[in-house]
């Protein structure tokens, strides 16, 4: 088989006393889908946060596509080729919904360099930008403020906007994180297909273990900050100790969801 | 049609500006001018206020030290108008690249304070640098010679002055309004709205809010340079940091969500300052009050106000 993308080397990441992250190894492959899951707490956002240079990491080595990016500027990390969307809406609130879409490939293709063109007869950009709305099926909504649409296509357009930098490398943090049943089939639908389509390779934090079942080839499963077990998800499914550490958790959260 | 009108209404009033010298007093010429130059200033400031997100309190620094660079080489040099005004923008993004490298690495409240900390620092340089600055007294005593380019123009008669002004001005304005209006301007705008997302999204934050403020700081200077021969003087007023605080006041009373909303704030700041120190001597108290209405019922300012209430309305 071909070279990983990417691969983590004894990741860790403290907080004072605190270990968020210890010692996590991974090598993902092009083309693959790895979900990571463990309960709230496990280290999965935090794992992210190093990866994409949100946050530098204690001990360890990231090397993507055979390069050192460990502790670089999440600007760089994205210049080569990781793009992350976030657990909670991170958009341009007061722009339109095709213009979220615009900034990024016009960062993307060297545009925001440019003082005197007019932006909004940028039609190569406009055109491209619709082409991800309606990879996402939310390019009816292109006219919105992007403040004002429904909260799952929200994140729809985040998904628009994270795979517009033609990442080879998609990092997607929970997302359907606070989507309606439906919303959550319908994002699941969705990055099914662009897994399918063999143009991305992901990486996939997610609560929801149907969609995690659904999506992954390999899952790395976390807990308290370390790996508890790797493999695919009928190897988790039958481990024991996963489903113990996992499952319990899950029953918490469920009585939780109960009794907000 | 709305967009007709709003470019007729422009073309009114435009074509208002250039006539006034011929309808208006040499009173209202001088207020004027003064409103132009202003309105530069806070619509450079609005660059990275309002677009970018960024509070500066110590913008009167470029604006300062472009004032100060036209009177020097008008004393030293004799150099035509036009080559002053370049020397103050070129000294003035100087200013503004060095102050600005130090600053916009921090965010909200502390860049804000920075920014007013170095404004302060340029201050007490020109008030105590007297062999070149002549200290509290300011540098007077120069004169305007030629225009440059082989234009013949009287820069001493004020309503000549006034023209030269608006043309300046108006070019400008357009610079700046087609940098607002660019891929450029577009990042800045996303950069206001969530700097985070952008930098996820491959782009170094801060070397786009540091362009944007070495380009708001040189039009600032281009302000101060046509500031220092209107009033006959470069004086270290010029830097201080109240009058860092003109072009927020005007910023916020026009309306920083559309390109000619400092302009308005600017006329509507020296128009009622005009008016009101003819009656009282209270006017901060009255520009205080307006301000605290504005802050509180029109957050979008004047025309922002006006505006939106137009283009919704009438539908």
């Amino acid at each position: 088989m071909s070279k990983p993308i990417l691969t983590i080397d004894n990741l860790t990441k403290r907080f004072g006393g605190v270990t968020a992250v210890n010692g996590i190894n991974l090598e993902v492959m092009p083309k693959e889908t790895i979900a990571i899951i463990g309960p709230n707490g496990a280290g999965k956002t935090t794992f992210y946060n190093m990866v994409s240079g949100r946050m530098l990491p204690t001990e360890g080595k990231i090397t993507l596509d055979g390069q050192d990016i460990t502790g670089l500027p999440p600007h760089k990390i994205s210049r080569l080729g990781v793009s992350r969307s976030f657990q909670i809406n991170n958009i341009f609130p007061e722009m339109t919904v095709q213009e979220n879409v615009e900034v990024v490939l016009s960062a993307y293709h060297g545009h925001s360099r440019k003082l005197f063109n007019i932006a909004s007869r940028n039609t190569g950009i406009q055109q491209e930008a619709v082409e991800y709305l309606k990879r996402l099926g939310i390019d009816g909504l292109r006219d919105q403020r992007a403040e004002v649409i429904s909260y799952g296509d929200k994140r729809l357009l985040e998904i628009a906007m994270v795979l517009a930098t033609q990442p080879k490398l998609v990092l997607l943090d929970e997302p359907t994180a606070g989507m309606t049943p439906d919303e959550t089939r319908r994002t699941t639908k969705l990055v099914k297909s662009l897994a399918d389509s063999g143009d991305y390779t992901f990486l996939i934090t997610e609560h929801d273990m149907d969609v995690v079942f659904n999506l992954a080839d390999r899952i790395l499963v976390m807990h308290r900050g370390e790996k508890l077990f790797a493999g695919t998800p009928e190897e988790v499914k039958n481990h024991p100790e996963v489903r113990v550490a996992y499952l319990g958790e899950e029953e918490e959260d469920a009585v939780e969801e109960a009794n907000p | 049609m709305k967009t007709k009108i709003l470019m007729g209404l422009l073309a009114v009033a435009i074509a208002g500006l250039i006539a006034v010298p011929w309808i208006a007093s040499y009173f209202y010429i001088f207020i004027l001018t003064e409103i132009l130059i202003l309105g530069l200033f806070a619509a450079s400031f609005n660059l990275i206020f309002g677009y970018t997100g960024m509070l500066s309190f110590g913008h009167a620094a470029f604006f300062g030290i472009g004032s100060y660079a036209t009177a020097l080489v008008l004393i030293h040099l004799e150099w035509p108008f036009l080559a002053c005004l370049l020397v103050s923008m070129g000294a003035s993004a100087l200013l503004a690249l060095v102050i600005g490298f130090l600053s916009v690495r921090l965010n909200e409240v502390y860049f804000a304070m920075l920014t007013l900390a170095f404004g302060m620092m340029v201050f007490a340089i020109a008030y105590q640098w007297r062999s070149v600055t002549n200290g509290s007294d300011g540098l007077a005593g120069f004169t305007l010679g030629s225009f440059g380019l082989g234009v013949d123009l009287i820069l001493g008669n004020p309503a000549v002055y006034y023209h030269v002004v608006l043309v300046i001005v108006a070019i400008a304005a357009v610079v700046l309004y087609l940098v607002c209006r660019s891929s450029f301007g577009m990042i800045l705008k996303a950069i206001r709205q969530n700097p985070e997302r952008v930098s996820f999204a491959g782009l170094n934050v801060r070397t786009y809010r540091l362009v944007a403020f070495v380009i708001a700081g040189s039009f600032a200077g281009l302000a101060g340079g046509l500031m220092a021969p209107f009033l006959r003087v470069a004086s270290p007023e010029l830097l201080h940091w109240s009058m860092s605080a003109e072009p927020v006041l005007m910023a916020i009373l026009g309306g920083t969500g559309y390109f000619l909303g400092p302009f308005v704030g600017s006329a509507v700041f020296v128009l009622l300052e005009t008016w009101i120190t003819s009656f009282t001597e209270s006017w901060m108290l009255v520009l205080g009050i307006i301000l605290a209405m504005m802050v509180i019922f029109f957050r979008k300012g004047l025309l922002g106000t006006a505006l939106d209430w137009w283009l919704e309305v009438k539908k």
